[in-house]
């Protein structure tokens, strides 16, 4: 079950040479189509959400915040559930599916919803809802159809393959606003049939596991159990704590314009940038980490972002900023799709979703703690000092988890 | 093989139902009814038509009767003497970018500029030598989806743009006050075309600003004061005031006294208020213009439906 049983294996393959999509299971690029289809249509939404809210309905960019919140708080509550009914149910694909429905549903309601705050407000937190249930159960599903020594590339393929719809979709929300000369419904629409694609997609090609497991197993109480197994209670524990330390994006790229002066008009680029080489090495990254480990991968991922605050700290010099989006993106591709690469072999098949959805909420919970706690240090003591002491606090952290390897060996 | 072809049917009417939904879109924006040749004559009420985004305007004495609309689409609008000026959001553009109209007395495009943000407020100062406005920009405070405003202005005469004014230096209780996220809006001019007042966001509070242009230092008055909107004689700031997380009255403050008057309207009203003359103020609300006493007397009264951003021509 160890991730270290599978290195002479991945040693003796070593010789293969045929490209990543062709050695990962057709079940996953079927899930990263998915995925890809899915960013599209919501990252169109995403893309033109503040404006339609703001100018189209007149909304204050506090009310925005407010419906912001809402949105975000929704999903971490439902990605366990989602998890735990997957496996309960034995019906990843299902439940997944209903998320990913019910996210597209939601696309036609905001255009049904028209100018009422509240059925706007009510409609973005059933799409995020669906986000929350489909997470877990993916993921599972992710980690279901690889072999265990190969969990590293395959998260690698989905995650690259999620991030490439994530740059089409506001380029989509452009096309169709030019093409029906600011009409946001359309763009609403549009959304929607996208994301009808996706579960078209989903239904048709991708494969449920139902795995052995017997129903018994999938109790609440049975996964509760699983924070009492030692391994995968400490994975979660330090994917928190790393979380807690981890600086959010948004300050990454304010910090970035802040110390740059970049104008308000390019800011949106910047997120693109991590994108862009998050993209190019989410499989290499993951590779690397069924070959030599995923803790180790993790960790980098983190001594990453640690140089990457380091360099925004840094003389204002014209290639730093291109390096510190470059370390952002290696931060991502080495975090994101590895960490699930890592927890999945630590939990049974039969709780995969649940396991999974643990892992992520608590990592997300304390990303959002850590947010509030850096805009508290930024408002204090400004944004050097307060960028300093996070890559502190961060390197401390990644160094006592190095240390600590929850991930044997 | 009978998946795939399953797969690429249903893609296809779907890309087919979102390209004829989109181009339908088209045609209801760009709908059939002819553009009126409108003009700043005096004695009328003009606004943003929010069904069709085009400038329409209404006789004021007679606001119930069919409006004319221009060829012009604003998502704000204002007036002052022969000068006007149109705020309208690019079609299409992520992140927004905004282009910034001066506009004669024949609504002709005397000037453009075109900065980042979607329109907020708009004003033309009253002796027409300065077109003011602010914008919302997204990204550039630190809450992920945080907005912050920036307030410009346009000398019409000297052709001198500035982008913001958030670099005026201003003095609370005296002292010189800095601070990372000082933010401004709603800008508002006196009939000498020198003293202004803006609202001045900064670490959860806002203030009323009272500024000096040709001297470029401002002070505050007085907490809790946003989108001021000066009388036509100048003695008194119609503002809204906050009465909680995204609810605010309209009052009235005399700047002699600094006596606060609440005004007749008991809804939120999330607006920068016009005087359409000494005693009535207007302002849009709940898709259409209102009009409230400015001596909190009354109640207010609906002008015109459909409606948004007034302006009056005097």
């Amino acid at each position: 079950m160890y991730i270290a049983a599978s290195r002479t294996s991945d040693l003796a393959a070593g010789t293969d040479r045929e490209p990543a999509l062709k050695r990962v299971s057709a079940n996953v690029v079927a899930l990263g189509l998915v995925s890809l289809v899915t960013d599209v249509s919501s990252e169109m939404v995403t893309a033109v959400l503040p404006l339609y809210l703001v100018l189209g309905l007149g909304l204050n960019p506090l009310q925005f915040g407010l419906l912001d919140g809402l949105y975000a708080g929704a999903t971490a509550v439902v990605r366990v559930l989602g998890g735990h009914l997957a496996d309960r149910w034995r019906r990843l694909k299902a439940v997944a599916g209903f998320g990913y429905g019910l996210s597209a549903v939601c696309k036609l309601g905001l255009v049904a919803a028209g100018s009422s705050v509240a059925a706007i407000g009510a409609v973005l937190a059933a799409d995020r809802t669906g986000k929350g249930l489909r997470t877990g159960p993916r993921d599972a599903l992710i980690s279901l159809s690889s072999e265990p020594e190969t969990l590293g590339r395959s998260f690698g393929v989905h995650r690259a393959m999620d991030t490439v719809g994530a740059f089409l979709g506001p380029l989509v929300a452009m096309a169709v606003l030019a093409l029906s000369l600011g009409s946001y419904p359309s763009v609403f629409f549009t959304s929607f049939c996208i994301a009808a694609v996706a579960v078209l997609l989903l239904a048709l090609f991708v494969r449920d596991r139902p795995g052995s497991a017997d129903r018994a197993a999938v109790s609440l109480r049975a996964a509760a159990g699983l924070l009492k197994q030692q391994d995968f209670r400490r994975v979660t524990l330090w994917a928190a704590l790393l979380g807690l330390v981890t600086v959010g994006d948004s300050f990454v790229y304010l910090a970035l314009q802040r110390r740059w002066e970049i104008a308000a008009t390019y800011f949106p680029l910047l997120p693109l940038g991590t994108a862009g080489v998050y993209l190019l090495l989410a499989v290499p990254l993951g590779r690397l980490a069924d070959r030599v480990g995923r803790w180790p991968v993790f960790l980098g991922g983190h001594v990453a972002l640690c140089l990457a605050l380091v360099l925004l700290c840094g003389p204002v010099h014209a290639a730093l900023p291109v390096i510190a989006l470059g370390l952002h993106g290696v931060f991502y591709a080495a975090t994101d799709g590895v960490l699930m690469a890592a927890a999945g072999p630590l939990v049974p098949a039969g709780l995969r979703a649940t396991g999974l959805a643990v892992v992520q909420t608590g990592q997300a919970a304390a990303r959002m703690l850590s947010s509030v706690l850096f805009g508290l240090a930024w408002t204090l003591w400004d944004l050097r000092p307060a960028v300093l002491v996070a890559a502190a606090c961060l390197a401390v952290v990644a160094l006592a988890a190095a240390f600590a390897k929850p991930v044997r060996p | 093989m009978k998946k795939l072809v399953v797969a690429l049917t249903g893609t296809a009417l779907l890309v087919a139902a979102a390209v004829t939904y989109t181009v339908s879109a088209r045609h209801g924006t760009a709908d059939a009814e002819p553009a009126a040749a409108l003009t700043l004559a005096p004695g009328q009420l003009l606004f943003r038509d929010t069904a069709t985004g085009r400038v329409g305007a209404v006789p004021l004495g007679e606001p119930t009767a069919k409006p004319q609309l221009s060829g012009l689409k604003c998502d704000r609008f204002a007036v002052a003497g022969p000068m006007a000026v149109c705020l309208a959001v690019r079609p299409g553009t992520l992140p927004a970018i905004t282009d910034v109209l001066v506009l004669d007395d024949h609504l002709a495009v005397r000037h453009t500029e075109t900065l980042p943000g979607t329109p907020s407020r708009a004003r033309v100062s009253p002796d027409g030598k300065r077109v003011h406005w602010t914008l919302f920009v997204t990204g550039d405070s630190y809450a992920q989806t945080g907005f912050s405003t920036r307030a410009g202005l346009y000398e019409v005469d000297t052709g001198r743009l500035v982008k913001t004014i958030e670099e005026l230096p201003v003095f609370v209780d005296g002292k010189r006050y800095f601070a990372a996220d000082v933010n401004y809006w709603g800008i508002t001019f006196a009939p000498d075309g020198n003293r202004f007042y803006a609202t001045l966001g900064s670490k959860g509070r806002t203030y009323l600003v009272e500024a000096d242009y040709g001297r470029f230092r401002g002070r505050t008055l007085r907490e809790n004061v946003e989108c001021p909107s000066l009388s036509p004689d100048g003695k008194r700031v119609a503002f809204k005031k906050k009465a909680g997380d995204g609810v605010w009255r309209l009052s009235v403050l005399d700047l002699a006294s600094m006596r606060e008057t609440e005004l007749a309207e008991p809804r939120s009203v999330d607006d920068q208020a016009l005087w359409q003359d000494d005693r009535t103020i207007l302002y849009g609300l709940d898709n259409g213009v209102w009009a409230v006493p400015a001596d909190g007397s009354g109640t207010p009264r609906k002008l015109v439906g459909g409606a948004a951003s007034p302006a009056v021509t005097g």
